[in-house]
C-alpha cells in the first residue's frame, strides 16, 4: 500500500425500548412466546385498524436525547415509510423524517488516543418489523407478527469515527447509558440493540468523503470490528486497483469473515415519505422535558463520585464497575445487604471478571443474585470460612446462583477454630515431616509454609489459617 | 300494523312505536326484510344480507327492550352499515374482488355505539370500491340503481346506504364522506345526510381511503333522524388518535324550527359555470324559505373553490397510496392463482383485485410522494388546504351557516361517468373543501327536477357547529312534504 488511508465511519444504531407494551398498541413487548400470541388488528395491519401513540416511548426517547445533549424537538411528527415486504404488516413504517424528536447531540468517548466528541445528528421513534421463517422443508415462508409494533429509537450519528476502536468505545458509550436510564436492556444477541455501520475510506489528508457504504447484520461487538477491518480493506484494494466504492447496502457474514452486496443505490427504493394522518403531531412542552430531566437516574459520572466518597472506592473500582449497569447494580445491592463496599468491589472486579474472561461470558450475562454475594463476604468477614474455600464457593454462586449459607453448611466447609484439634492435627504434621520442623528450627523461616499447606491439606481446608500458623509457632 | 305503514316511519318514529309495543323489533326487521326481497334484485343496495342474523338479533334486542335495558331513541330499529365499516364475523368487502372473503375479526366504533343502543343490523351497503368514486359504479359486486329511476345512478361512494334508506330497505343507514361520500348520493337519492365535523364519530374500523378526510355520518329519512344518529354514534375514542373529545353533543337539543337572525352566506363561487339551472333555482329558492323564516341571507365569495378538487385529489389518493398498501395477498384478501416468487404475487394479487378507478388513484397518490414531486404536488396541496381552511374561517366570522348546492346536478345516468374521470371529479365541487377544511356538512332533499330525481340542498357550518345546520335543515324540512320515491311505494316488483 503506497498511499495512507483514514477511514471515515457513522452510525445508525437501533434500540429497542424497554416499554411494557408496543409503541403503537397495548399488545406485550415481551421477547419470546409462541408465534402471534402478542398481536392484535393494529399490530398486524388489519383494515381499519389505527395506531395510538404509546407516552412512554416518548419519554424514553426525550430521556435518551436528553443524555446525549441533544435539542429537543417541541413539535413533533410522525412519517410513513412506504416499502413492500411481508414482515411489515401495513407495507408502511410509522417512522419519522420530518422533524425528528431529538437533534444535534453528541456523546464524548474516550479511546487510547484520548478524549473524543461523536456527534448525534438525531434521533428518530418508530416501529419494528415482524419476523419472517423460511421453511425450506415445506416449501414457504412465514411470519410472526410478535416483534411488529415493538418501539425502536434510531440513533444517527455523523461521520465523526476513524477507527474500529472509536466505534466500539461510542457503541459502549450509548449502550452504558441507556441501559443506565432504563430505557433498553441493549442486548447485541437479542436484537435490542443493533448497528448499521456506514464507512467510507479516503486517503489521509482529504477533505471530502469518499463513497460510502453501509453494512448491516452486526450482532456483536467483535462482528462490528471485525467487518470494519474487512469492509476498510475491501475498499482500499478497490481504491488500488483503480476502481471505485459503489454506493450499497452490503450484509456482514460473521462466520465467513466477508460482506456481500445487497442493493446498490441504484435500485434504492423511493420510500414516498409522508406525514403519517393517523397520528396528531407530538407537541413536548417545556414542563413536561424538566419533568423528564428531574426524573433522569443518576449516570456514570455521578456514580463513581458516589461510589468514591460514600463507599470510599479507589477510582478504578468505581470505574470499572460502573461501566454496566447490571454490574452497578449487582455491586449496590450486596453493599446494602453487608455494608463492606470493598470487599463487594474485590469479588467484582477479581474473580467475578476472571470466571467472565474464562467462561467468555459478557457481564450483562452475570446470572448470580447480589443477596448470595454479601452472604458470602458477612462468611468470609466473621471468619466462618477462610479465602480458599470462599473462592470455592463464590465459583458455586457465579454458575449456579447458590445460597452459601446453605451450601457451607451442606457441604461442612465452616474453618474450624476448635484449637484441641487443631493442635492434635498439627502435632501429627510435625511427626511426619521431621525434615521441614529441623529446616525451620535451623532458620529457614519458609519451612513453616510448607508445614502449613500441609496441615491445611489435612484439614481439608477448613483450618483458620492464622490459628494454624500461631499454633505451629507454638509448637515449634 | 301492515308492513308497509311500518316500513314508513323513521327511524324515531319506530323506535317510539316500539316502545309502545305497537311494533316488535322482529316485525320492523321483517318489514324490511320484506322489501329488500322485493326490490334489491333492481336496487343492488346491499353486498352482504344477514338476514338470519338480523332476525336473530332483533329477538334478543327485543328481549332487552322488554327487560327495560335498551330505552335509546334507536333501540331495536334495523340499519344498514356501509361495506367499509369493519363488522366481526360479518364479510366487510369495501366493494372490492381484493377483499370479496374477508370477515374482520372486530367491530368498528361507531357500529359498536349503534349496536350498544340496540340496532338491529341488516346487512353491508355496497358502494364505489374502497369508497373511490361518485357513482357506486366502480363496485366489485354491480352497480347500485337509483330507486327514483332506475336508470340513474345513485351517487356515490355511500351509494348502497343512500338507495337503502330511499328504497325503504332500511330504516337509517351508516355512510362513510371523505369528498362528498355521504351528502351527495343522499342528495341524488332524495335522502338527507350528515358529515360531522372531522373527529367527531371515531374512525376505529373504518377502512381507511382518505386518513385526514374521511368521516362517518349518518344517512336517513329526515333531519331528525340525522340529529339522533349522530347523537348514538358520536364517541370520544382513545383507539383513534385524531377523535376529538366534544364538549356538547346533544345534537338532538337543536331540532328546533327557528331561524331568525341565522346569518346565512350563499357563496356565489357555488352558483357559476357548470350549475345545473333547475338546481339552481330550486337551492336558491331553498334560501327563500329560510329568509322568509327569519334567516339573514347574504351573497359572499368564498374564493379558492376551484382548487379544492386538485388539492383533494392530491391528499386523498396520497394517503390512499399508502392506505391500500396493506392488501398485498398476504395476510387476508385475494391472493392470485399461479405466481412465482413474492413480487410477482404482490403484482398479481393487486392487479387483478383492484379494480381501474382504484389502480388510478393508487398511481396517483404514488406520484404525488415519489421523489422530486412531494414539494411540487403533495406539498403545495396541503398548503391549499390550509388557505381554503382559512377562507372558510373568514366567511364563518360573518356567517352562521352556508348554503348551497350538493352537486352540479342531479344523478347522472349509469355508464355515462367513469369514461369521463376528470369530468366525474368535478361533480364533488361543492362537497370537497368540506372536507379539506374538517367541517359539518348536511344534505337534504330541497325538490325534484324536470326528470324526476331528487335535488340536494346543502348546509355547511364551522367545525362543531351541528346544531346550527341541524337547526336551519330542520327549519327548511318542516316546510316541505314528505316525498316518497316511487319504488318504495311500490308493492309487488316488476319483474
Amino acid at each position: 500500500m503506497s498511499k495512507e488511508y483514514e477511514i471515515v465511519i457513522g452510525l445508525e444504531v437501533h434500540v429497542e425500548l424497554a416499554t411494557k407494551t408496543k409503541i403503537f398498541c397495548s399488545c406485550s413487548t415481551a421477547f419470546g412466546g409462541a408465534p402471534n400470541t402478542h398481536t392484535c388488528p393494529v399490530c398486524t395491519g388489519m383494515p381499519g385498524s389505527l395506531p395510538v401513540l404509546n407516552k412512554q416511548v416518548v419519554e424514553y426517547a426525550i430521556a435518551v436525547g436528553l443524555a446525549t445533549n441533544c435539542s429537543i424537538t417541541q413539535y413533533c411528527k410522525f412519517d410513513r415509510k412506504n416499502y413492500f415486504y411481508p414482515d411489515n404488516p401495513q407495507n408502511y413504517q410509522i417512522s419519522q423524517l420530518y422533524l425528528p424528536i431529538c437533534r444535534n447531540g453528541s456523546v464524548e468517548i474516550e479511546t487510547s488516543t484520548g478524549k473524543k466528541i461523536i456527534r448525534i445528528h438525531e434521533i428518530h421513534m418508530e416501529e419494528d418489523a415482524g419476523k419472517l421463517i423460511h421453511n425450506e422443508w415445506e416449501d414457504c415462508s412465514l411470519v410472526d407478527y410478535n416483534r411488529s409494533g415493538v418501539p425502536l429509537i434510531e440513533i444517527v450519528s455523523e461521520p465523526d469515527m476513524r477507527s474500529a476502536e472509536e466505534v466500539i468505545a461510542y457503541l459502549e458509550k450509548l449502550r452504558m447509558m441507556i441501559q443506565y436510564l432504563g430505557a433498553s436492556d441493549c442486548k447485541l444477541n437479542e436484537g435490542s440493540m443493533r448497528a448499521d455501520v456506514n464507512l467510507s475510506v479516503r486517503e489521509v489528508g482529504t477533505k471530502e468523503f469518499g463513497t460510502r457504504t453501509e453494512m448491516k447484520n452486526l450482532n456483536s461487538f467483535k462482528a462490528i470490528a471485525r467487518a470494519i477491518e474487512g469492509e476498510k480493506n475491501r475498499q482500499i484494494d478497490l481504491l488500488e486497483d483503480g476502481k471505485k466504492v459503489i454506493q450499497e447496502t452490503r450484509r456482514w457474514d460473521d462466520n465467513r469473515e466477508y460482506s456481500y452486496a445487497m442493493r446498490s443505490k441504484e435500485d434504492a427504493q423511493d420510500y414516498r415519505y409522508f406525514p403519517e394522518p393517523d397520528l396528531v403531531p407530538i407537541v413536548i412542552s417545556d414542563t413536561w422535558i424538566a419533568e423528564i430531566q428531574a426524573r433522569q437516574p443518576e449516570l456514570q459520572t455521578e456514580k463513581i463520585m458516589r461510589y468514591k466518597t460514600e463507599y470510599g472506592l479507589p477510582d478504578y473500582d468505581a470505574q470499572i464497575i460502573t461501566n454496566s449497569k447490571h454490574l452497578a447494580d449487582i455491586f449496590e445491592m450486596a453493599t446494602k445487604l453487608c455494608n463492606k463496599p470493598k470487599k463487594v468491589s474485590n469479588w467484582l472486579m477479581g474473580e467475578t471478571m476472571r470466571l467472565l474472561k474464562e467462561e467468555e461470558m459478557e457481564v450483562e450475562e452475570i446470572q448470580f443474585s447480589p443477596v448470595n454475594l454479601a452472604k458470602l463476604v458477612e462468611l468470609t468477614e466473621n471468619g466462618s470460612i477462610n479465602s480458599t474455600v470462599a473462592k470455592e464457593v463464590f465459583e458455586k454462586i457465579f454458575h449456579e446462583n447458590i445460597n452459601p449459607d446453605i451450601y457451607v453448611e451442606e457441604h461442612g466447609l465452616k474453618t474450624v477454630n476448635d484449637e484441641g484439634e487443631l493442635r492434635r492435627t498439627i502435632q501429627q504434621v510435625i511427626k511426619e515431616n521431621p525434615q521441614s520442623v529441623s529446616d525451620y528450627q535451623n532458620g529457614k523461616e519458609k519451612a513453616i509454609g510448607f508445614l502449613i499447606g500441609q496441615t491445611m491439606k489435612a484439614m481439608k481446608g477448613k483450618a483458620n489459617p492464622e490459628m494454624v500458623s500461631s499454633i505451629l509457632k507454638e509448637l515449634l | 300494523m301492515s308492513m308497509e305503514e311500518i316500513r314508513g316511519f323513521t327511524a324515531v318514529q319506530l323506535a317510539e312505536q316500539i316502545k309502545r309495543k305497537e311494533v316488535g323489533v322482529v316485525e320492523a326487521t321483517q318489514a324490511v326484510l320484506e322489501q329488500i326481497k322485493r326490490v334489491e334484485k333492481e336496487v343492488n343496495s346491499y353486498v352482504t344480507i344477514t338476514e338470519e342474523e338480523a332476525l336473530e338479533s332483533a329477538k334478543i334486542v327485543q328481549e332487552k327492550i322488554d327487560k327495560g335495558e335498551l330505552t335509546g331513541a334507536l333501540a331495536g330499529v334495523p340499519v344498514a352499515i356501509k361495506d367499509n365499516m369493519c363488522t366481526a364475523g360479518m364479510l366487510t368487502t369495501c366493494s372490492s374482488k381484493i377483499l370479496a372473503n374477508f370477515v374482520p375479526t372486530y367491530t368498528a366504533q361507531a357500529v359498536l355505539n349503534l349496536e350498544k343502543e340496540g340496532a338491529v343490523i341488516l346487512g353491508k351497503t355496497n358502494m364505489d370500491e374502497f369508497a373511490m368514486g361518485s357513482t357506486t359504479e366502480t363496485s366489485a359486486f354491480g352497480v347500485t340503481r337509483n330507486p327514483w329511476n332506475l336508470d340513474y345512478v345513485p351517487g356515490g361512494s355511500s351509494g348502497g346506504s343512500c338507495a337503502a334508506v330511499a328504497a325503504q330497505e332500511a330504516f337509517y343507514a351508516l355512510g362513510s364522506d371523505t369528498g362528498g361520500s355521504i351528502r351527495q348520493p343522499s342528495a341524488f337519492c332524495g335522502v338527507t345526510g350528515l358529515k360531522p365535523t372531522y373527529g367527531t364519530v371515531s374512525r376505529y374500523g373504518l377502512i381507511a381511503y382518505g386518513s385526514s378526510l374521511d368521516q362517518i355520518g349518518p344517512v336517513a329519512k329526515d333531519v331528525t333522524d340525522c340529529a339522533t344518529i349522530l347523537e348514538v354514534i358520536t364517541s370520544y375514542d382513545k383507539k383513534d388518535s385524531t377523535s376529538i373529545k366534544r364538549e356538547d353533543t346533544n345534537f338532538t337539543t337543536a331540532l328546533k324550527e327557528d331561524v331568525k337572525q341565522l346569518r346565512i352566506g350563499i357563496p356565489r363561487d357555488y352558483f357559476g359555470k357548470g350549475l345545473d339551472a333547475e338546481v339552481k333555482e330550486a337551492v336558491l329558492a331553498a334560501a327563500k324559505v329560510l329568509e322568509e323564516k327569519g334567516a339573514i341571507v347574504e351573497e359572499f365569495d368564498l374564493s379558492l373553490v376551484e382548487y379544492a378538487i386538485p388539492a383533494y385529489y392530491v391528499i386523498a389518493c396520497a394517503e390512499a397510496s399508502s392506505n391500500l398498501a396493506r392488501f398485498d395477498g398476504v395476510k387476508y384478501g385475494y391472493r392470485t392463482k399461479d405466481y412465482e416468487g413474492l413480487h410477482v404475487m404482490y403484482k398479481k394479487s393487486r392487479s387483478e383485485g383492484f379494480g381501474v378507478e382504484v389502480k388510478r388513484r393508487i398511481m396517483l397518490g404514488s406520484f404525488v410522494l415519489s421523489s422530486g414531486y412531494y414539494d411540487a404536488y403533495y406539498l403545495k396541496a396541503l398548503r391549499t388546504k390550509a388557505l381554503i381552511k382559512q377562507a372558510f374561517d373568514k366567511a364563518f366570522k360573518k356567517y352562521d351557516v352556508i348554503l348551497g348546492p350538493a352537486a352540479p346536478t342531479t344523478a347522472p345516468k349509469i355508464g355515462n361517468s367513469l369514461n369521463d374521470p376528470l369530468k366525474m371529479y368535478l361533480g364533488d365541487i361543492y362537497t370537497i373543501s368540506v372536507n379539506l377544511a374538517g367541517l359539518p356538512g348536511i344534505t337534504l332533499p330541497c325538490g325534484l327536477d324536470s326528470k324526476g330525481l331528487p335535488i340536494g340542498l346543502q348546509l355547511i357550518a364551522d367545525c362543531f357547529q351541528e346544531k346550527k345546520i341541524i337547526q336551519a335543515a330542520y327549519t327548511f324540512e318542516q316546510t316541505r312534504k314528505w316525498k316518497l320515491c316511487p319504488l318504495a311505494k311500490r308493492q309487488e316488483a316488476y319483474l
